[in-house]
């Protein structure tokens, strides 16, 4: 391990984008992006600096011995968040693979810098826009950099913040704002997805780093990770497939592959240069560069994989579909970037992870230069995107028109152009794939989805590049009077761009046998320790590419090429002179429905609106008003409140003042309490003693008759009284005894008179009389005290009538 | 008592002597008031970041304990203390009442010198809350809080004052009783059981109750917390004293207030009825949830701001109770954290708020629109704190939300409700759907911040609105830079915290892991149930009147129940010295230390 301050790499933008936000209003143009360049070069001279020295002889070392994994440069900045055994380090790390990416994205990145200053010179919050544009760079290159995963979260949402800013830069247009939340949550939507990976991945292994300096820590690369990622997790899935899923969902969020692309064509709506870096160079290939970060988790996951190719390959096709038709000039390079993203994530599923890497970067070169070279024409049509009022431009830009060419031939997969070795790649490495337990002839479904995604970019990119170059200049001859090329600081950039397009395919020439001989693929070397196994055995029951002859990988390439050369024939002959009829007549008649769907975009984001953002606003909107105001608010809480308050009310009928009200509750309440009180609470006990004979025990109760009473019984159920005894207070019960003249069922009353009021009060019971047993008493007893409970009738009115 | 302790009396005290003096300034003189009001509060602050100096974070229990006894007919003490836990929400209380008295430096005119006196007492008492060690002295603070609240939003609130101050009164209030009735319970049973009657929170927490009274006084003491969370559904008090009360009201009230309901959980609910709290934990984290997405969805279809940022309230809080259930030390660390976080994002938000209401004196977002152009400073304060509350990583919010999150998500399943199939992964479950909680917090936020400050500056009166004030602007920067001083250096916090959270679980589940059956203390077997069959029928009603039936037994039952014959404990050496993290075994952890024995 090699200790380098990595921390520079994204501080300087960061430092810069803080000075710029701070204190760029008080500052001259001049001063915001001279700060706001020199930070960004700063950070690609010192990125160079230390991949030309210390990583370079890292490499050579791993080089020979490829055992371990390769060390790279490692910098432990601070302890960001520790709790218990879970602990997130602020690191970072430059492997080879990073670095290229910071090469990458410190290059084109102060190209764009510099290109803004030109094209938003008129712009009056000039040092917002260049302190968002660093700020985008720092957390880029901390995304990259990051070490663990939650690091590289910082970075992830991050660039999804200034993505957020600079998409509503102009943000008096509701549209604009609109676009630049829509991307925002979109990507947050991603971003739950990759969240919950993270969980996902501590829980397995135990660590979220991605590089262990420390051999006695595990790292997500260890063994004992590795083998967490083979474990069965859910319905008999290795924990790879989840993980990975969860981690592509936010993938999918970031670079904008199916269901969650709709946000970057609107994110057009932001000031091109920040299209050119963030939404075609950098930010978007944020996913791709992840999953090839987590190839280690991949590997062992052959479904994961296929999801990631899958999805790639639909978008690849679908994106391209929908830049057939569409008329401005950023969405179809938009559509063209989600399309050539999917080419990405194509190359990273199938497992050639250096070509979906390689075409990353050949990508991050062209399209940044097609849409800085889209700027230069908006530029010069004032303003306006719309390629039907375009045309003949050659003439007037000459620069921007050969740079434009050059990033066309390269897209379109033309030899010796950068696109054509990389695309080239990944379509050799899909269509020599072989996907255990996926049916067999999945490789080739992959490749023929590729290639018609191939052939449709290079019909849409020329389709563009006749409309705005060629044939007559349709504009209103205003605008025609102001087309005028673009100052150096635009063309420049372009420029660098077309040369680098011209020079990074051959960093990674074809696997031919003839060609490896003399000039080998550096970057598949240069990737090597990165990538999958480091190394280590080669994975079983993963994705992985039959080795093909040179004359097999001669046709495919020659296929390739064949489909860009058709593709470019076929919008020369129909668009080279302006749109031509045939394509009024196809558009009108024959595919009229093609034509408007594709236009459309599918009618994908009026799905979205129909079934998801409405219906959440409906929800949101049933939940507040049924549940919170109504059931809450009004059933429970006013509710309660106006129960009580009734009360209240009722009460206060009593207490208004009136004497007479309160004589009234007084008398009421007199003739109430005289009632209950005078009423006699007569009741008697019951026990057989012997043979049909019951002893009974009269209770005067507790009511006025406790004061001395006249107690009779009744026990033949005739209406006269068997027996009666008075009763004065101080007396011992009244008890007697009765003999019946057969067992069963008798119903005895007691009456009750007391001394004081002279009233009655009766109580009558049912006696169950038993036959002599010679099982006696406790029987009798029980049985009764049970029949006691039953047969007892309340004194109530009637006794006292 | 150190001398350092009576460093945190004197964060309780100033207060209150500054608020008397307050009173003997003349009326005319505002000036005088704020400037004394200001002072006092300022020096608090720097008296309570002195804790921090004698506080050492590697000891986990209560520091800076001052006791004296107070009313000794009942046994209660002026026992204060901090721990990990509290001394951060001291912190916040301390920090955010200067915040608040500059703030409304403009905004409050009339009786200056009592809103200036309302408002340390305030103070005091919710110092004093979260100092208490005493269930006495910690419900007289409780209840202290709600006069001073119910003053500010009654005196200086907006048109339906009254309706908001009287409703957040009563709601608090039907809570608070409950938890009243069943700190009687707890002080006689524990009387009965020792024969000392006190209402010393440690003391206390080393009395096992039947586990059918511990549900039922779990409830009781859930439902006081449980609304001043406030946790779905009892939270629609929070809106309108949200709406109706003045900044400085609703900036304490979502700071301050709020946390007492989690931190109730975490102190007194959970340690003193280990049981209920466990019955309960699923329900809990179910309702935490739902609080999540609820808070979310109908943040999202407000009109007032105030409102929105209220219901964003509702979401937040739900992550913290989330946290507290799940039970691993990184979801209770990102609960304590979201609560800092919270109390200053949302604390910052409502101070935004208040800036826009000052000068235009609405908050419907129909009103705004386009103000970023015309208040470029103000807007930039703004965003960050929207992007705190929303959990931008690098800011405060993340580091609460992820730790909570996270910490749900690798929790074992000792929080399954009953009858929960074990193959689904219930907490795993809680965490995803709490994860929701993040992409909608982005959905209303920015949603809001779009009506406000994107889009064309349509309204002809927005059109000369001022920038923020550089009076302003001290407001909002010391919370903005804890934003980020949070969010970026999240460690120190947590390591003050990490050894009151670790302990706070290993006791949790030692006390959990105690054998059911009549009153006793921790680390003894249970009493015969004959010899208290009378009191296990009773257990089940939290009643004040225990005392009195349980009064002749104590004497002749003293601290050690009869034939205490330890049942053939293992020698504390042997005890497992690990916590599991999953199911609740029956193994005390090595901090806890309970006393020996008593192992079921």
């Amino acid at each position: 391990m090699k200790q380098a301050t990595l921390l520079w790499i994204p501080a300087l933008p960061l430092i810069g984008a803080a000075f710029n936000l701070l204190f760029g209003r008080f500052l001259s143009r001049r001063t915001v992006h001279l700060v706001a360049v020199a930070a960004v070069a700063a950070s690609f001279f010192y990125a160079a600096y230390l991949v030309g020295g210390p990583l370079w002889e890292a490499f050579k070392a791993w080089r020979g011995q490829k055992t371990e994994v390769m060390d790279g440069l490692y910098q432990h900045v601070y302890t960001w968040i520790e709790v218990g055994s879970f602990k997130v380090d602020l690191a970072f790390r430059m492997d080879t693979l990073s670095a290229l990416m910071v090469l990458v994205v410190t290059f084109v990145g102060s190209l764009i810098h510099i290109y803004s200053t030109g094209y938003m010179s008129e712009e009056p919050r000039y040092a917002a826009y260049f302190g968002y544009l660093n700020l985008f760079t720092g957390a880029m290159l901390i995304l990259v950099l990051g070490n663990n995963l939650p690091v590289m979260f910082i970075g992830w949402e991050g660039v999804g913040l200034c993505s957020y800013l600079l998409i509503g830069f102009w943000f008096t247009e509701e549209a604009f704002a609109y676009a630049g939340r829509k991307a925002f949550i979109v990507n947050r939507i991603g971003d739950f997805g990759f969240l919950l990976g993270i969980c996902l991945l501590f829980y397995a292994t135990g660590t979220l780093d991605i590089y262990s300096p420390n051999a006695d820590h595990p790292s997500l690369m260890s063994e004992s990770s590795v083998a967490a990622y083979r474990e069965t997790f859910f319905g008999g899935e290795r924990l790879a497939l989840f993980a990975g899923i969860l981690l592509f969902i936010g993938a999918c969020g970031k670079s904008a592959q199916i269901p969650l692309y709709v946000w970057l064509p609107d994110a057009m709506a932001g000031p091109t240069p920040v299209s050119a870096l963030i939404h075609a160079a950098t930010m978007v290939t944020a996913g791709v560069y992840m999953v090839a970060r987590m190839s280690f988790l991949y590997a062992h996951s052959t479904t994961a994989m296929a999801i990631v190719a899958g999805v790639g390959a639909l978008t690849a096709l679908m994106a391209a579909i929908m830049a057939f038709a569409q008329t401005d000039l950023k969405r179809v390079l938009a559509y063209s970037t989600v399309s050539q993203l999917g080419f990405m994530f194509v190359g990273v599923g199938v497992g050639a992870y250096t070509a979906g890497i390689f075409h990353l970067m050949t990508h991050a070169f062209f399209k940044a230069g097609l849409f800085l070279a889209a700027g230069s024409v908006m530029h010069a049509m004032s303003g306006s995107g719309d390629i039907t009022k375009m045309g003949g431009l050659k003439k007037y830009l000459p620069q921007t028109h050969i740079c434009f060419l050059i990033y066309c031939l390269a897209i379109a997969g033309i030899v010796p152009f950068a696109g054509f070795f990389s695309k080239d790649e990944i379509l050799i490495g899909a269509f020599g794939t072989e996907a255990q337990g996926w049916f067999p002839m999945y490789g080739k479904v992959l490749w023929i989805l590729l290639s018609l995604a191939a052939l449709g970019t290079a019909f849409y990119m020329f389709r563009l590049y006749y409309l705005v170059f060629s044939g007559e200049n349709r504009s209103d001859p205003e605008t025609r009077g102001h087309i005028h090329e673009s100052p150096l600081s635009m063309t420049g950039p372009l420029i660098v761009l077309a040369i680098g397009t011209l020079v990074v395919g051959f960093l990674g020439l074809p696997h031919l046998t003839f060609v490896q001989k003399y000039v080998p693929n550096f970057l598949a070397e240069w990737l090597e320790p990165s990538l999958v196994d480091f190394g280590r055995p080669s994975l079983e029951g993963s994705i992985h590419q039959a080795h093909a002859s040179d004359v097999g990988l001669l046709t495919l390439m020659g296929i390739a090429l064949g489909i860009g050369v058709v593709g470019i024939l076929l919008a020369s002959a129909l668009y080279s002179k302006g749109p031509s009829s045939v394509v009024a007549r196809f558009t009108a008649g024959a595919g009229a429905e093609i034509y408007r769907l594709a236009k459309n975009k599918f009618y994908v984001d009026e799905l979205y609106d129909k079934i998801i953002v409405r219906p959440f606003r409906w929800i949101a909107l049933g939940v507040f008003e049924v549940i919170d105001r109504f059931l809450i608010d009004w059933v429970l809480v006013e509710g309660s409140a106006f129960v009580v308050d009734l009360f209240g009310r009722i009460t206060r009928w009593f207490q208004n003042g009136q004497v007479q009200r309160y004589m009234v509750g007084l008398v009421l309440g007199g003739a109430l309490i005289l009632f209950f009180a005078t009423r006699p609470d007569a009741d008697f006990d019951w026990q057989q003693v012997d043979t049909l004979t019951v002893q009974f025990e009269a209770d005067v109760g507790k009511g006025p008759g406790s004061n001395g009473a006249e107690v009779s019984f009744d026990f033949d159920d005739d209406g006269t009284a068997d027996f009666t005894a008075t009763w004065k207070k101080g007396d011992p019960p009244v008890v007697t005894t009765w003999s019946f003249s057969r067992p069963g069922e008798h119903d005895v009353s007691m009456t009750l008179k007391d001394a004081v009021f002279k009233k009655t009060g009766t109580v009558e019971k049912t006696v169950v009389v038993e036959e002599a047993s010679g099982h006696g008493e406790a029987a009798a007893v029980e049985k009764a005290a049970t029949t006691d409970e039953s047969a007892r009738t309340p004194v109530g009115a009637g006794g006292a009538q | 008592m150190s001398p350092a302790s009576y460093l945190l009396l004197a964060v309780l005290a100033l207060p209150l002597i500054g608020a008397i003096l307050i009173m003997f300034v003349p009326r005319e003189e505002k000036e005088l008031a704020r400037g004394i009001g200001l002072g006092v509060s300022l020096l608090t602050f720097v008296v309570s970041l002195g804790i921090l100096g004698p506080f050492d974070g590697r000891i986990a229990s209560t520091q800076l304990v001052f006791d004296k006894e107070w009313i000794p007919i009942l046994g209660t003490h002026f026992k204060i203390g901090v721990d990990g836990i509290s001394i951060w929400l001291v912190m916040l209380t301390t920090f955010l009442t200067p915040v608040v008295l500059l703030s409304a430096h403009r905004a409050v005119e009339d009786r200056v010198r009592e809103f200036v006196a309302i408002n340390l007492l305030l103070e005091v008492a919710m110092v004093g809350a979260f100092v208490a060690l005493d269930l006495f002295l910690f419900y007289v603070f409780w209840e202290l809080m709600l006069i001073p609240m119910y003053l500010l939003i009654g005196m200086w609130g907006g048109q339906r004052r009254v309706y908001a101050s009287i409703k957040f009164v009563i709601y608090t209030m039907v809570g608070s009783l409950l938890m009243l009735a069943t700190i009687f319970y707890l002080y006689a049973k524990y009387g009965a059981v020792t024969g000392e009657y006190t209402t010393d929170l440690d003391k206390l927490t080393t009395l096992v109750l039947p586990q059918r009274a511990q549900v039922w006084c779990f409830v009781a003491f859930a439902l006081a917390f449980a609304i001043k969370v406030p946790m779905f559904p009892f939270h629609t008090w929070l809106p309108d004293a949200h709406v109706e009360a003045p900044t400085a009201g609703s900036v304490i009230l979502a700071g301050v207030l709020l946390k007492f309901g989690v931190y109730g959980f975490m102190r007194f609910a959970m340690p003193l009825f280990p049981y209920g709290a466990a019955v309960a934990a699923p329900w809990i984290a179910i309702i935490g949830v739902a609080g999540i997405v609820y808070g979310a969805l109908t943040a999202f279809v407000q009109d007032d701001v105030k409102k929105l940022v209220a219901y964003s309230s509702v979401s937040h809080l739900g992550f913290c109770m989330l946290g507290l259930v799940a039970l691993t030390p990184q979801a209770i660390e990102g609960s304590i954290y979201t609560m800092l976080s919270h109390g200053l994002t949302t604390g910052g938000l409502f101070l935004a708020i208040g800036v826009l209401y000052e000068r235009r004196h609405t908050r419907r977002m129909a009103e705004f629109g386009g103000l970023w152009a015309q208040m470029p400073v103000f807007s930039a304060l703004f965003l960050l704190c929207v992007l705190g509350s929303a959990g931008l990583p690098g800011l405060s919010g993340f580091i609460g939300e992820f730790l909570t999150i996270f910490g749900t998500f690798i929790s074992g399943g000792s929080h399954f409700p009953e009858g929960w199939p074990s193959f689904i992964p219930f907490p795993k479950l809680l965490a995803t759907a709490a994860a929701t909680g993040v992409i909608l917090g982005a959905v209303y936020l920015l949603y809001m911040f779009q009506k406000v400050m994107f889009g064309p500056l349509s309204n002809e009166r927005n059109k000369n609105l001022p920038d923020v004030s550089w009076r302003e602007i001290a407001v909002f920067l010391p919370v903005v830079a804890l934003i980020f001083a949070l969010g970026l250096f999240p460690r120190p916090f947590l390591r003050v915290t990490e050894n009151t959270v670790d302990r706070f679980i290993s006791d949790y589940k030692s006390r959990l892991a105690e054998e059911d059956g009549p009153p006793h203390l921790r680390g003894q077997p249970p009493p015969e149930e004959g010899a208290a069959a009378g009191d296990e029928a009773k257990a089940g009603e939290p009643a004040a009147d225990a005392k009195a039936a349980e009064e002749p037994k104590a004497a002749e039952q003293p601290t050690a129940p009869p034939s205490a014959a330890p049942p053939s404990a293992a020698p504390p050496a042997a005890q497992p010295a690990t916590p599991t993290p999953a199911p609740p075994a029956p193994a005390p952890a090595p901090s806890a230390a309970p006393p020996p024995g008593g192992q079921p």
